[in-house]
């Protein structure tokens, strides 16, 4: 359902750099089409954040092995792999949130805002209300 | 079952419909069975067709088509501004256009103060139960 998260950047391929921060709502560091998202008028200070280093080719996804398939080999590959995060990318992560909730937790009751959903209600008109 | 509130020079009306949707205005003349010749501070004089307003309680005491800088001495003298913002009508106008700007996080923030509110209640309301037991 509707996630609350905070917006960083916007990357050159057009998509937005996002982060929950992941301890708050559980949201990574992430891209975003503009179309999934609404803008709101709340701002949060990011001036101690670094986002320098996140671009496209960061979130690009790791070309898979090729494997020649035996009948027998069929059924099994499919259980070994598991595909963890690589620790430079929690690194990331942490270094980022951890100047975030700093900011977040200045205001009062940011973190409990971010860390709620958004829905529509009876009675709410998405052409009315103001984000 | 009378009628109370006269369409007369001075009354002062809420424009219900159009350009200048909600905005206090004197009537200064009338023109015909239908139009009024309105004015406020904020708005060149003009006609209005007395379906686009709501007549309030407010009445200021003004000669026929009073020259702006004297309308605008006539009504300060009657306090018009704040007897609306008092009135219970001017009010729930104030509350309604509150209500229609809270962004997202106001929504959220009104949301915990309402469940915080009805906490309090039902645990002033437990301990006055129990008193009367």
């Amino acid at each position: 359902m509707g996630k609350r998260v905070v917006f960083l950047k916007q990357l050159p391929s057009g998509l937005l750099l996002v982060t929950g921060p992941f301890k708050v709502n559980g949201v990574p560091l992430r891209r975003v089409n503009q179309s999934y998202v609404i803008g709101t008028s709340t701002k949060v200070d990011i001036s101690g954040v670094n986002v320098e280093k996140f671009d496209d080719k960061y979130f690009k996804k790791e070309a898979k092995k090729k494997k020649t398939k035996t009948e027998g080999e069929f059924f099994e590959s499919e259980k070994e792999e598991k595909k963890t995060l690589p620790q430079e990318k929690k690194d990331d992560q942490k270094a980022v949130d951890g100047a975030l909730i700093k900011a977040i937790e200045a205001v009062p009751d940011l973190k409990a805002y971010l860390g709620a959903r958004f829905s529509l209600r009876s009675g709410m008109k998405p052409h009315e209300l103001v984000f | 079952m009378p009628f109370k509130r006269y369409v007369e020079i001075g009354r002062v009306a809420l424009v219900n419909y159009g350009k200048d949707y909600g905005k206090l205005v004197v009537i200064v003349d009338v023109v015909d069975q239908n139009r009024a010749l309105v004015d406020s501070p904020d708005m060149v004089r003009g006609q209005m067709n007395f379906k686009r307003l709501t007549l309030t309680d407010i009445k200021i005491d003004i000669p026929r088509i009073p020259k702006k800088k004297s309308l605008i001495a006539a009504m300060d003298a009657a306090d018009v501004k704040n007897k609306w913002e008092n009135s219970s009508w001017g009010r729930k106008l104030i509350v309604q256009k509150r209500r229609a700007s809270l962004n997202d996080f106001d929504r959220f923030k009104v949301m915990l103060a309402k469940i915080k509110r009805g906490c309090t209640i039902r645990q002033e309301l437990a301990k006055l139960k129990k008193q009367s037991v």
